[in-house]
C-alpha cells in the first residue's frame, strides 16, 4: 500500500515567546520541530507499512530549512521525502496550502496510486485544522478527522475511531481516503541507528512552483483570502483580592457576601426576609 | 553492522576536529553526538583563539559564526565594592585577530557542517553506551538505539568532561571533586551600541574582563565578562571542592558576582536569554588519563586537556582532536592500530604546546588547593593599598606608605608573603 504523510515543520511553540511591542512570535533561537500531530500520522503510516508492506512518502511545504524535518521523517523509517519549496508558495494560508498540496498529491497519485493520506489534526503554530480536510475535498477522497485509532484496514476500506466532542465514533470509509490524527493514536518510536544513518545521507527531493502546472492565483499571498486584522496577546490575569480573615470572622463573612452580591454572582431572593439587605 | 574507519564519540570541538582531520585523510568517519545537533550540549566561557583553530579549519574566522574579535583584555581584583584593574588593548587585533568571542551553539554547528563537507557522517541524538572489543582491541561502539552497533578500526573518545566511556575503557579515573571546576554562565542580550559604549569599543570590536577575588567570594576561580555581538556572556567558574565546603550554590555565586557595582552597571537593562552550566576538568598534568591503547584514543576534556589560567580549553581540545585524527589515519593506512602505533598521538601532544603548557603548570592545582587564602587575602590587600595610596587627606606620603605596609603585614605576615611568592613563582613561572 502507498501511504502519504503531509508534514509541517513548525516552531516549537512551547519555547516561543510573544514580542510585547509587535505582538508577533519571536522565532529567533526557537528550535523547529515536526508538527507533533503530523509525527503521530508518520508513526502510524510507518507502522502500517511495516505490517502490510508498501511505501511511505512524505510531502511538506516550507522554506529550505524544512529539509531537516524531512530528514528526521526518514530517520523514523519513511521511504521518500518531497519538499515543496518556492518563494511563490510563501504566504499561503490554509486554503492555498491545501491547493498546492492537493495538486502535488494528484501528481503523485497518478504515478503511484495512494491508498491513505495522513495529516495531523492541526498544526500547533496555526491551530486551524483546515489543511487536511481541504486536501481531501480537492482530491475527492473521504475525510476522516480526529482519528485516535485505526481499527481495521483492508485493500479497499478503513475503519477508524474518531474523537468527537460528545464521545467516540466508529466510522468506515472506502480507500483511498485521508485521515487527520490525534496524539492518542500511537506512541512515537525511537529511530534505529541504520535509519538514522540513512537519514544523515538522505537528500530530500525539492519541487518548486515550476515543477507542476500550478494556478498562480490560488497559491501564495494571492491565493490566500485570510487576512489578519489584529494580533494581540491576551491580557495577563490580575491578582485576586484578599480579605483579611484573621480578626473578626463575622465581619469577614459579611464583607465577602457583600462583594459577591455587588458582583451579581448571587442575589437575595425576594421572599427572604430579615436579611441585612432589607 | 556497518563498519567505519574512525568512530568519534562526541561532537564538541575535540571530536569534530578529530573527525575533520581523519576524513580529510580519506578515512570513512562518523561522529555520534547526544545533542539535537553538535553545539547544543557544549559550553565554554566564550573565547576561542584564532591560530590553533586556523590549524583545523584555515581562515575559519572569515566565514564562521563568530561574535567579536577581542582587542582589549582586562584583569581585575575585586574586594567588596572596590576594584583594581589592569588591561591591555591593541586595535590591530581587529584585523589580525588573536581571539574571538563565540557562542558554542552556533560555532559548533558550523564546525559540524565543515565536517560534513569533509565527508563526515554526523548522527545526533544518540548516546554511545559501550565500546566493542575484538580480543583486547577496541573494535567499535554500541549505541543506545535499535540495531545500534557500529564497527571501527579506531574509536576516538571525545565525550567531554563526563568521562564514562574512558573510565569503562580503563583509560581514565572517575571524576573527583578535587579535579573538577564548575562554571555557570548567562547570556544577557543588549543592543550592540550599548555594548560598544560601555566597553569603549569601535563597531564590531570585543573585550574581555576577568575578575579575581570577591567575584567568586574568594574561592579559587574567576568571574568573567565577554562581549558578543548583541549579548554579554557573564559567568563564574570555581573549583568544585571548596564550593561544596563553603556551601555556595553556583547560581548564588553568579548572582553575587552580578550584583557587584562594577559588574551591575555593565549589564544594566539587559535580558537574560540563556543560562548554561558545565563542569571543567582541572586535574592538570599529574591527573592526565592514559591517552591511547589498542584501537582507541581520548581527546579534549576527556583527556583533561585544560589550561584555565590562560583561559585555554577549546584550542587544546581542537589540537588534540586534530592530532588524534591524523594519527588514526596514519595507523589505519599502515594497517596497524596497535598501542605502539597510536603512541604517536601522545608524542605529538608532547611536542606541541598542549602538554608542554600542562607540564609547565603541573604544580598549579596543588598549590591553589593547599593555599586557598590566595584569592581572599591578596585582592583585599591590593584594593586597600590602592585606596590608601590614592586618599589625599594631609597625611604625609612617607607615613602613608608605612601605614600601607603595616596594613599588608597585618593581614599576612612577612614570612607568609615570602612563602606565597615562592609558591606562586613555582606554580606559575
Amino acid at each position: 500500500m502507498h501511504f502519504v504523510v503531509c508534514l509541517k515543520q513548525v516552531p516549537d511553540t512551547s519555547e516561543v515567546r510573544i514580542d510585547p511591542a509587535t505582538n508577533t512570535l519571536m522565532r529567533e533561537g526557537v528550535p523547529s520541530i515536526i508538527n507533533p500531530y503530523d509525527a503521530h500520522g508518520l508513526e502510524e503510516a510507518i507502522k502500517l507499512r511495516d505490517q502490510l508492506g508498501g511505501k511511505v512518502t512524505i510531502v511538506s511545504m516550507g522554506p529550505p530549512q524544512a529539509k531537516e524535518a524531512l530528514k528526521k521523517a526518514i530517520s523514523f523509517g519513511a521511504d521518500r521525502a518531497i519538499l515543496l519549496s518556492d518563494r511563490a508558495f510563501g504566504g499561503s494560508d490554509s486554503l492555498a496550502t491545501a491547493y498546492v498540496l492537493s495538486t502535488v498529491l494528484k501528481k503523485i497519485h497518478e504515478a503511484e496510486p495512494i491508498d491513505l493520506i495522513f495529516t495531523g489534526k492541526e498544526a500547533i503554530d496555526g491551530d486551524t485544522a483546515q489543511t487536511g480536510p481541504g486536501i481531501a475535498q480537492r482530491l475527492g477522497f473521504p475525510q476522516l478527522t480526529y482519528i485516535i485509532k485505526i481499527i481495521d484496514i483492508s485493500e479497499s476500506s478503513i475503519t477508524v475511531e474518531r474523537k468527537t466532542e460528545s464521545g467516540r465514533q466508529i466510522v468506515q470509509a472506502k480507500l483511498p481516503a485521508l485521515i487527520t490524527v490525534e496524539k492518542e493514536l500511537n506512541e512515537i518510536r525511537y529511530a534505529t541507528l541504520p535509519n538514522m544513518m540513512k537519514a544523515a545521507a538522505y537528500e530530500p527531493e525539492v519541487w518548486d512552483s515550476k515543477f507542476l502546472e500550478f494556478d498562480i492565483m490560488q497559491m501564495g499571498l494571492k491565493g490566500s483570502p485570510t487576512s489578519v486584522s489584529k494580533i494581540f496577546a491576551p491580557p495577563g490575569r490580575s491578582g485576586g483580592e484578599i480579605i483579611d480573615g484573621t480578626k473578626d470572622p463575622v465581619a469577614t463573612a459579611e464583607s465577602l457576601v457583600q462583594k459577591i452580591l455587588q458582583q451579581n454572582i448571587i442575589m437575595v431572593h425576594p421572599l427572604v426576609k430579615g436579611g441585612k439587605n432589607e | 553492522m556497518e563498519n567505519f574507519d574512525v568512530i568519534v564519540v562526541g561532537g564538541g570541538p575535540a571530536g569534530l576536529s578529530a573527525a575533520i582531520s581523519a576524513a580529510k585523510a580519506g578515512m570513512k568517519t562518523i561522529v555520534i553526538e547526544r545533542g539535537n545537533y553538535p553545539g547544543t550540549k557544549n559550553v565554554m566561557g566564550g573565547i576561542l583563539y584564532t591560530k590553533p583553530t586556523n590549524m583545523v579549519v584555515p581562515d575559519f574566522w572569515k566565514e564562521a559564526p563568530i561574535e567579536r574579535p577581542i582587542i582589549e583584555q582586562r584583569i581585575a581584583m575585586l574586594s567588596g565594592d572596590q576594584c583594581v584593574m589592569a588591561s591591555h588593548r591593541d586595535p590591530a587585533w581587529t584585523t589580525e585577530p588573536n581571539a574571538h568571542s563565540v557562542l558554542r551553539v552556533k560555532f559548533d554547528r558550523w564546525l559540524s557542517q565543515q565536517a560534513e563537507k569533509a565527508g563526515v557522517m554526523i548522527i545526533p541524538e544518540t548516546i554511545v553506551e559501550d565500546l566493542l572489543y575484538r580480543g583486547d582491541q577496541v573494535a567499535g561502539v554500541r549505541t543506545g538505539r535499535g540495531e545500534g552497533d557500529l564497527g571501527a578500526k579506531i574509536v576516538i573518545i571525545a565525550e567531554g568532561v563526563n568521562n564514562f566511556l574512558a573510565v569503562k575503557a580503563g583509560l581514565a579515573k572517575p571524576l573527583h571533586p578535587h579535579n573538577v571546576a564548575v562554571a555557570v554562565k548567562e547570556i544577557i542580550t543588549l543592543p550592540k551600541e550599548k555594548i560598544e559604549d560601555r566597553f569603549c569599543l569601535e563597531e564590531g570590536q570585543g573585550a574581555t574582563i576577568e575578575l579575581y577575588g570577591d567575584s567568586t567570594a574568594g574561592i579559587m576561580g574567576t568571574g568573567f565578562i565577554y562581549t558578543n555581538k548583541e549579548s554579554i556572556s557573564i559567568g563564574v567558574g570555581t573549583l568544585l571542592q571548596p564550593l561544596i565546603q563553603q556551601k555556595w550554590t553556583p547560581n548564588d555565586l553568579l548572582e553575587h558576582f552580578k550584583a557587584k557595582p562594577y559588574v551591575k552597571r555593565l549589564l544594566q537593562g539587559g535580558e537574560t536569554k540563556e543560562y548554561l552550566a558545565h563542569l571543567i576538568p582541572e586535574g592538570g598534568y599529574t591527573n592526565l588519563p592514559k591517552l591511547y591503547r589498542q584501537g582507541v584514543m581520548v581527546v579534549g576534556d576527556t583527556a583533561m586537556l585544560m589550561n584555565s589560567l590562560n583561559r585555554e580549553g577549546s584550542n587544546l581540545a581542537m589540537i588534540s582532536g586534530m592530532s588524534a585524527g591524523e594519527v588514526a589515519a596514519q595507523a589505519i593506512s599502515a594497517g596497524d592500530t596497535s598501542e605502539q602505533m597510536l603512541a604517536a598521538y601522545e608524542r605529538k601532544l608532547r611536542d606541541s604546546f598542549v602538554l608542554k603548557d600542562l607540564h609547565h603548570y603541573r604544580h598549579m592545582s596543588k598549590f591553589f588547593e593547599n593555599n586557598p587564602h590566595m584569592l581572599k587575602i591578596y585582592p583585599e590587600i591590593i584594593n586597600h593599598a590602592a585606596g590608601m595610596y590614592l586618599t589625599v587627606d594631609g597625611v604625609p606620603k612617607k607615613q602613608r606608605q608605612k601605614e600601607i605596609l603595616r596594613m599588608a603585614f597585618k593581614r599576612r605576615s612577612i614570612p607568609g608573603i615570602m612563602k606565597d611568592i615562592y609558591g606562586a613563582w613555582r606554580a606559575l613561572l
